[in-house]
């Protein structure tokens, strides 16, 4: 089943082409790299995946449905449901605490708030413990493992990861790595991890690459 | 988890600023609660207080000093009038109804009024326990003078002595030699008369056996405490026994002829008093008083209450007084609407400074939502990305700011009642009024919806910016 499929995607900021993408499809519950150095465009086409940004050209379908048919808070709504998106600096709601967050972006998506369910999530990424602290309390590793919780949550079938390694150090590289693609990969969802850290490649085959904006699948 | 525990913990992480901008609205509030409280209580009360009073003739001296006086019972009285001359203006067939007063003494902060029955028939009060006076030393309490006042603090009750002080302030000098009997109480009312204390108008006569006060001028230690007393011979014949008889008319009109007894009784005991106008006045024990004396020439009243018996009283009467006689003739209306003048710039002045404070706290509301948006913008990027909608942003700020105003205005609310009726128990010039703070003043649910408007206004802007979030280019720069 395909989760993703990008055609002929094309962004640009004013004249100047930032991604184009001529067709792409990602099936549920593979783990794909974007690959492309800084400012190759991996955030502006993760962004037009998840909704975020409309593209100038061509279309994105998630899971079937075009996002170009969904407007305003239909499009909102549809993101929260069925995209997970890992921000590369987490974006985690500091006045709120661990478990808060979590029950946050049911809240947001217009899902009933399953405590059980966010405690459960918690748990399996060992932070069991610190529900109730805030996030600036945690060390680097724990925010993403929250914020990688909250991305997960609402069982998206796509979800998109940012530079999800570029803080961290080979150990913890690995580890979060590991992390990405076991939670993905338990809930069956497909993962699509932008990055331009070497460590990375060795271990997902599927990768698309980014150079001067051209998406090249490899 | 909902917008409403989001605005709170928002609120919470920037727990100073909304606890200053809670309290500025509060204290502006507060001080608009203050004077819609004190301001519609005393119009209230003036209104209530000056019903049915068409006129208050007293002595001579500010027309508004007569009217707080004799009306309101807060001010000292301008002086005295000859007993026989306000008894034939009582006659006068454009009087319908004349009651008489005879100020001077106090009770615990109360004053002693010596009136006739007719008072309390014209104030609407009815007995609570007990009967009126019908002799002398007999007084009726107001409900408020009678709750405030027993032993130990306990509520007055019947059989009670009472002794007055001399003067309108507390701290004059004590008639221990005079008690009062308490026989009468009267239900609250509301009105001016639940703080008086009520005895005949002999019983004050009694009391003051003093020649007439030429020093009452406005200044002199005797304006301050005016005695309704007594002139030449004053007298007190305990030998009549004319008991009830000038108690039961219905009002002073009965007093028809107040000259056809008593001039020439004579008093053995000198009376004591602190007055040097009281020297070689005898004044009469009062032990054993059967509540008979009757008024002689020389004798005198601090003002009296007057009814007109047609419109065109109005504007005859009181040329009349002014101009034929010695008296002074002063309309509670009108004084009162010159008294609404004089406290109008006070007043005014406290509404400006209240509504400065309330748009200086929409202000700071307003900047602080307004400021603290740019650090939040991350966090309202990624509320729309978890599915969020551009609605749920625009309301979360908007509750931010009417949550801090709906607290900052009940709480300026409370305050202000708070506030009231402290000023009413605490502060004598407004304790004399009964002010309360157990009462709202019509247009407090205005205040209210005025402050969420503060909040709605505040938080107008910042809640369409947030609305209008880039979240791409948010999420973006990082």
């Amino acid at each position: 089943m395909t989760v993703l499929e990008v055609n002929a995607l094309s962004h640009r900021y004013g004249n100047v082409a930032v991604v184009d993408m001529p067709a792409w499809s990602v099936a549920a519950g593979e783990p794909w790299l974007l690959l492309g150095a800084s400012g190759s465009g991996k955030t502006t086409l993760l962004h037009c995946l998840a909704g975020i940004l409309v593209p100038t050209q061509g279309s994105v379908k998630v899971g079937g449905t075009d996002l170009a048919t969904l407007h305003g808070s239909a499009l909102d709504r549809f993101r929260g449901r069925h995209i997970g998106l890992l921000p590369q600096r987490l974006h985690l709601i500091d006045c709120l605490n661990v478990i808060d967050n979590l029950l946050l972006a049911q809240y947001a998506a217009g899902l009933p708030r399953d405590a059980a369910a966010a405690r459960g999530a918690l748990e399996a990424l060992g932070l069991a413990g610190r529900a109730h602290e805030r996030p600036h309390r945690l060390s680097f590793g724990q925010q993403q493992r929250v914020a990688l919780a909250r991305a997960l949550i609402n069982r998206p079938t796509l979800v998109l990861a940012d530079e999800p390694t570029s803080n961290l150090d080979d150990g913890n590289c690995a580890a979060a790595l590991d992390l990405l693609l076991d939670q993905a990969g338990r809930s069956g969802a497909a993962l699509v991890i932008a990055t331009h850290d070497q460590r990375v490649k060795g271990r997902i085959e599927r990768r698309v690459e980014l150079t001067g904006g051209m998406a090249v699948p490899a | 988890m909902n917008l409403f525990t989001l605005a709170i913990a928002y609120l919470r992480s920037r727990l100073l600023a909304s606890v200053l901008q809670v309290l500025l609205l509060a204290i502006g509030l507060a001080a608009i609660v203050v004077m819609l409280l004190v301001s519609t209580q005393l119009a209230d009360r003036v209104e209530r207080d000056t019903r049915g009073i068409d006129l208050v003739v007293g002595a001579k001296g500010s027309p508004l000093q007569l009217v707080l006086s004799s009306v309101f019972h807060v001010d000292s009285p301008t002086g005295n009038i000859p007993y026989a001359e306000a008894m034939k203006l009582s006659r006068h067939p454009l009087v319908k109804k004349a009651i008489p007063l005879a100020l001077g003494d106090t009770w615990r902060g109360y004053r002693i009024v010596g009136t006739e029955h007719a008072l309390v028939e014209h104030y609407g009060a009815s007995l609570a326990t007990g009967r009126l006076w019908s002799a002398q030393m007999q007084a009726v309490v107001g409900a408020e003078a009678a709750r405030a006042g027993g032993a130990g603090g306990a509520p007055l009750k019947l059989g009670d002595t009472i002794i007055g002080s001399h003067g309108l302030v507390d701290g004059g000098e004590a008639h221990d030699e005079h008690p009062y009997e308490v026989v009468g109480i009267l239900a609250p009312t509301g009105g001016v008369i639940d703080r008086l204390v009520l005895v005949s108008v002999e019983t004050v006569w009694d009391v003051h056996p003093l020649p007439p006060a030429a020093a009452a001028a406005p200044g002199s230690p005797a304006a301050a405490a005016p005695v309704p007393a007594a002139g030449a011979a004053p007298a007190r014949d305990d030998g009549h026994g004319h008991a009830g008889h000038s108690h039961a008319r219905p009002a002073a009109k009965a007093g028809a002829k107040p000259h056809s007894h008593s001039h020439s009784h004579s008093h053995a005991h000198d009376h004591p008093h602190d007055d040097a106008a009281v020297a070689g006045s005898p004044g009469g024990d009062v032990a054993g008083a059967d509540g008979s004396t009757k008024p002689a020439p020389g004798r005198e009243l601090t003002a009296l209450l007057i009814q007109y018996s047609s419109p065109m009283a109005a504007a005859q009467l009181p040329r009349l007084v002014n101009s034929a006689t010695a008296m002074q003739a002063a309309s509670p209306a009108a004084e009162s609407v010159r008294l609404n003048r004089l406290v109008g710039v006070g007043v005014e002045t406290l509404r400006v400074f209240a509504w400065v404070l309330l748009v200086a706290a929409g202000l700071a509301l307003f900047i602080s939502l307004y400021g603290a948006l740019s650090e939040r913008s991350r966090d309202l990027a990624m509320l729309r990305v978890l599915g969020a909608r551009r609605g749920s942003l625009l309301l979360l700020l908007l509750l931010e700011g009417l949550l801090l105003c709906a607290a900052g205005g009940a709480i300026g609310l409370l305050a202000g009642h708070a506030l009231t009726e402290w000023l009413g128990r605490s502060v004598p010039a407004l304790s004399q009024w009964a002010l309360t703070g157990w009462t709202f003043a019509p247009g407090e649910g205005w205040l209210v919806a005025l402050a969420l408007l503060i909040g709605a206004f505040a938080s107008m802007l910042p809640a369409v910016l947030a609305y209008r979030t880039d979240i791409a280019k948010v999420l973006a720069r990082g």
